[in-house]
């Protein structure tokens, strides 16, 4: 997913790379402290291992491949702020030094693969948290959940910002369609791995999983009440079929979205579309009749990644309590 | 009689609550290389840690006859040079040159005077020629040579080295052992290598379990089986350890 | 079982634009390339033109085509994506070699390879002529924080490493027969994962100490500042002159 240069319109090239810049710098000031204390060789040291996760590979079937992104799995072991400065250092490091991605793609790359995973997958982890037992068993499947959602809202994320920035005559509907689709399976293997990844450093260094400090040890010990796989793979499965249904409803039935979008207020009418017309991409919004339900699905998917970093950032600045330093 | 450190009754627990060192005294006179035996989890390191204020636990550690405190850890990081098991943990800049310089760096040193310092501090290892090189494709005892100066960039009145053979080749550990005889310098050694010690240091102790089991010359350490044993230490075999007892050691 | 590239793109050599001070260097290429992205793709002339500085600058900092074209491998995936364009576009179609595909296609798969190619040729270039160290400490000089660039410089340093071990324990699980073809199979992987974290981790522990104990105080001494002149500011603004000069001469001409 790194994207190159001008796989996107400038505007939204530069658009992007002030929202990262505004993001990263309000997390590195609230890091600062204990950055500047102890962690700066440790948060070089996990963006070496998050570098070198994402080169290796793990089976996902039949003897294909796949490898991670790492994004949640950063922020639940390290902190959402911590996380996501660190995926921000690899991509951007990948970027300048290994000429992977484009430098004047940045903002965008960033800002999928660093800020909306980190942010995105902290909140959904803090989420599902909630509805899973409070033991180790229940970080494991809110990881792998929130792993599998992470990828999901950086592919939402991608689309959206092809409704402004598209350079190719392909409509948002079918980017987002085939984005969201595929990552859907990406994310099955993102989840699992970093579930299983959390897992392993659970059972020897508990204190060290950022995501599972509200643990104490007995519960952490607890790990056998949650049958993991059959929920990881119920889970998966429910996603999977959420995210089949869903892309399904959008390329076959767009009146039925449309509605939807019409009745709760999303779209006001069609008639109003030249209004907003002029910051979206030509390409993006072709079709007089998709162009309605493109625009929902984009606010709503919007609406989500918003709402879900915005409550990563949120919960990360409310939860920050400098771990425990083994020394001075 | 002139100490370069003296530790007492020094306690430290970790966060976890396990009890690394309970109670270790210590002096060590200046210009003596003493060796620091003990089996693995002895609190070795631990016990390092502690000689410049790195960790802190409850007790006194005198350098140089001033007492640590929390004013004054700067002064006593620069006497205490810590070289630590792992080169790798110790050589973190981009390049060998640049690693020699960190620690005066730190003291405020620039320009002119910080190249002085970091040619000399090569120098002393033999090892000028590593300036430049960046530190992952060294060999092994390059990067000992390199950690070594790094310490001694900070000009320090003791040397404290943690398992300075582990990873080395025979050829890189008789260069090693040069290195350190030819250094002029209080030297603390952790080593599980007996020879080594023997051939080094003329002083040993020996920890175990967080404290301060036994300590006299190398030689007679050595030759004490019954000791050794009692603390899973082992002269190589074909060594005859008992045989040790009138040899002179160190140079 | 790849290990991906950890090897940094720098090509030791001696040349202008290896001397440069590095971050005159990224201000130049980072301008370059949005001035290239800003390009109408109707303009292939000014591509033409950039294509003919690229290759200058290719000779002039002795890179070399070879390794250009073999570091440009990177950007195929999407060079493959932005081929497919025209078959899967809407709108107006024309004939191709017999195969009818979207106009507009062509014109946006056109798009897209242009500016990826030139933009990663830059980079290419810019990282060639550059260790990392500087590119890290020309971040610096322009503004981006320090604390970034520190961990990112960690990072660099231990990413060698990392990779090594990940590589034994593979080496490792291979050598015991451990060849899994599905993803439920994959558990010693992420296990291997785990434990690699968790020896990171105690590695920044002790990285932190041996810095400490050398009277590390929060802040990376910079060692390798270095100032840039007048001239060597001019010099690095040729690039993006030249790419502005042209994306502003394509854009009123289109
Ligand atoms: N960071 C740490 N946290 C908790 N326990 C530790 C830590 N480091 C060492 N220990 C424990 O303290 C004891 C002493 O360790 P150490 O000083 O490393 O021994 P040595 O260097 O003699 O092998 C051991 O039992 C070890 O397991
Ligand atoms: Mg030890």
């Amino acid at each position: 997913m790194h994207a190159p240069d001008g796989f996107l319109n400038a505007g939204t090239a530069v658009a992007t790379g002030a929202v990262s810049v505004g993001t990263i710098g309000v997390a590195l000031r609230q890091t600062r402290e204990v950055l500047k204390e102890k962690q700066i060789p440790l948060a070089g040291i996990a963006a070496a291992f998050i570098f070198a996760a994402q080169m290796f590979n793990f089976p996902v079937a039949a003897g294909t491949t796949g490898h991670l992104l790492g994004g949640a799995l950063a922020a639940i072991l390290l902190g959402p702020h911590m996380g996501s400065i660190v995926v921000t250092i690899v991509v951007v490091v990948q970027a300048l030094v290994f000429a992977d991605g484009g430098l004047s793609a940045l903002g965008y790359n960033v800002l999928n693969m660093a800020i909306v995973p980190a942010y995105g997958g902290y909140a959904l982890y803090r989420l599902f948290r909630r509805v899973v037992p409070k033991t180790g068993g229940g970080v494991v499947t809110a990881t792998g959940l929130a792993a599998l959602g992470s990828v999901v809202l950086s592919a939402m994320a991608f689309s959206i910002q092809w409704l402004f920035g598209a350079t190719a005559p392909v409509s948002f509907a079918e980017v987002f369609t085939a984005m969201v689709g595929v990552h859907f399976l990406i994310g099955i293997g993102e989840g699992v791995i970093s579930a299983m990844a959390v897992g392993a450093v659970l059972a020897s260094r508990a204190d060290l999983v950022y995501g599972a400090s509200d643990l104490d040890r007995a519960q952490l010990a607890d790990s056998r009440k949650v049958p993991i796989r059959t929920f990881a793979i119920v889970g998966l499965l429910a996603a999977l079929f959420f995210g089949a249904v869903v892309s399904q409803f959008a390329v076959d039935n767009p009146d039925g979205l449309e509605r939807v979008a019409i009745d709760t207020g999303f779209v006001e009418s069609e008639e109003d579309h030249a209004l907003g017309n002029s910051i979206f991409a030509d390409y993006a919004t072709e079709g007089l009749e998709n162009e309605s339900l493109s625009l929902a699905i984009a606010g709503i998917s919007g609406t989500l990644i918003t709402l879900a970093v915005g409550w990563g950032i949120f919960a990360a600045v409310r939860e920050r309590k400098p771990k425990q330093p083994a020394s001075v | 009689m002139n100490l370069a450190l003296e530790v007492r009754d020094l306690e430290f627990s970790y966060p976890d609550g396990r009890q690394a060192l309970g109670g270790v005294d210590l002096a060590i006179e200046t210009g003596t290389r003493v060796a620091v035996l003990g089996p693995n989890g002895a609190g070795k390191t631990t016990l390092a840690l502690h000689l410049n204020g790195i960790l802190r636990g409850s007790g006194v550690v005198t350098v140089g006859g001033l007492e640590l405190n929390d004013d004054n850890l700067n002064e006593i990081r620069r006497r205490v040079g810590i070289v630590f098991q792992d080169a790798n943990d110790q050589l973190f800049m981009p390049t060998v040159g640049e690693d020699v310089a960190f620690g005066p760096a730190n003291l405020g040193l620039r320009g002119a005077e910080l190249e002085a310092r970091v040619e000399a501090a090569l120098g002393e290892v033999d090892a000028t020629e590593l300036a430049q090189r960046p530190p992952h494709h060294l060999s092994g005892g390059e990067k000992r040579s390199a950690a070594i100066a790094t310490a001694l960039a900070m000009e320090p009145q003791i040397l404290v080295l943690d398992e300075p053979t582990s990873g080395l080749d025979p050829l890189g550990r008789r260069e090693l052992v040069q290195t350190l005889q030819g250094l002029d310098l209080t030297l603390l050694v952790i080593t599980h290598d007996l020879p080594f010690a023997l051939e080094l240091c003329q002083r040993s102790i020996i920890v175990d379990r967080g404290t301060v089991v036994a300590e006299g010359p190398t030689a007679e350490i050595l030759a004490n089986d019954a000791l050794l044993q009692q603390h899973r230490l082992e002269m190589p075999f074909g060594f005859n350890g008992s045989a040790l007892g009138d040899r002179s050691t160190g140079s | 079982m790849g290990t991906g590239h950890a090897h940094a793109l720098y090509v030791h050599e001696h040349s202008p634009i290896h001397h440069l001070p590095p971050q005159v260097k990224i201000a130049g290429a980072v301008a370059f390339i949005f001035s290239v992205a800003i390009t109408p793709r109707e303009a292939m002339w000014a591509f033409a033109i950039y294509a003919v500085a690229i290759a200058a600058l290719v000779r002039i900092s002795k890179v070399g085509f070879g390794f250009l074209l073999t570091r440009l491998i990177g950007v195929l995936p999407f060079i493959a994506f932005a081929f497919l364009i025209p078959f899967i576009a809407s709108g107006e179609q024309v004939d191709v070699l017999g195969i009818s595909v979207s106009r507009d296609g062509l014109w946006a798969s056109w798009n897209i390879i242009a500016k990826a190619t030139i933009g990663a040729s830059t980079s290419i270039v810019l990282a060639g002529t550059t260790e990392v160290p500087d590119l890290l400490a020309g971040m610096n000089r322009l503004r981006v924080p320090t604390l970034f660039t520190s961990i990112a410089g960690f990072m660099i340093r231990y990413l060698g490493l990392i990779v090594d071990e990940i590589g034994r324990m593979r080496t490792a699980m291979t050598s015991r027969g451990y060849d899994p073809r599905w993803l439920w199979q994959a558990k010693p992987i992420a296990a291997s994962a785990g434990a690699m974290f968790i020896r990171s981790y105690e590695r920044g522990e002790r990285v932190h100490d041996a810095m400490v104990a050398r009277g590390y105080q929060g802040e990376m001494p910079e060692l390798r500042r270095r100032d840039p002149s007048v001239q060597e500011w001019l010099t690095a603004a040729a690039l993006p002159a030249l790419g502005i000069t042209v994306m502003v001469i394509a854009m009123v001409a289109t």
